[in-house]
């Protein structure tokens, strides 16, 4: 089952089962410290497991992010440049202190 | 209406002078198999593309980084860390871990016996790789690999 918030990028990729859920990218499993919300869309995409009968059914959820739906016409803008990070073959941590944590482990060696 | 994200990042790399980004487009049909057992019964695996790694692990690199993590289901939220080249729709998940990987819910649908069980190990890798033969040849054959180790019946890929 794929569960996430691209639905054309979903179709062209033509997985088995998909479930959508019409958010912003980055809470394709809920909204965050909504527990509920996040509990409801895991539930329902598993759910889709036993229900789906035929390759490619996509159950829309109904969840809305919000009543104004703004975050969709800043997704769509064709001027808001290149947000990607540079491509960089160094580890990027989120925290300077991960990276401590990774040597302690040993699963860094530098 | 749904975001047009195909179309907006298209649009978004020709205003810039790239070259045109090349989407991948599955030719074929997927494979489907029904799960054959009930949801109650069945051990979920789980992917997620959202560059998610544990404390302790290596984070991941933003230049084709194909690389797998393995996550103990039991991780505390706490305890996630992301790393995905656009760092930029982290915002949140960095904050609340459970909007991209969702562990708490997972574990939480495992104890009501909602699902037969949860895998003891989830997946991750760094969606944001630009090798389409280097998805096909390396992330999925590891990702799948992982999976049948962990004998699941079925599997979540959750996107970022």
């Amino acid at each position: 089952m794929c569960l996430g918030s691209a639905l054309d990028i979903f179709a062209v990729g033509r997985a088995p089962r998909l479930t959508f859920v019409d958010y912003p990218l980055g809470h394709s499993t809920g909204k965050p410290f909504d527990p509920a919300d996040q509990l409801g869309i895991v539930r329902a995409a598993l759910h889709g497991l036993q229900t789906m009968m035929r390759a490619e059914e996509l159950r829309h959820l109904p969840n809305q992010w919000d009543t104004l739906g703004q975050w969709r016409a800043n997704a769509m803008r064709a001027d808001a440049g290149d947000t990607r990070q540079p491509r960089d073959q160094t580890p990027q941590f989120q925290h300077a202190a991960d990276r401590e944590a990774a040597r302690a482990s040993g699963a860094l060696r530098d | 209406m749904t975001v047009a994200y195909m179309q907006a990042i298209t649009d978004r790399y020709k205003a810039l002078g790239y070259t045109p980004y090349r989407w991948f487009r599955a030719d074929d049909a997927p494979a489907w198999t029904p799960l054959g057992k009930r949801l109650a019964d069945a051990r979920v695996g789980v992917v997620s593309t959202s560059g998610a790694y544990a404390l302790g692990q290596v984070a991941y690199h933003y230049k084709d980084d194909t690389s797998i993590r393995r996550i103990a289901s039991s991780t505390p939220a706490a305890d996630l860390r992301f790393s995905h080249i656009t760092e930029n729709y982290l915002v949140d998940a960095r904050r609340d871990p459970d909007c991209l990987v969702p562990l708490t819910a997972l574990r939480t649908l495992a104890a009501e016996g909602f699902i037969g069980g949860l895998a003891d190990e989830v997946f991750s890798c760094m969606g944001g790789v630009y090798s389409q033969r280097r998805v096909r040849e390396e992330i999925a054959p590891a990702l799948l690999a992982g999976l049948r180790e962990q004998k699941v019946d079925a599997a979540l890929l959750a996107a970022m």
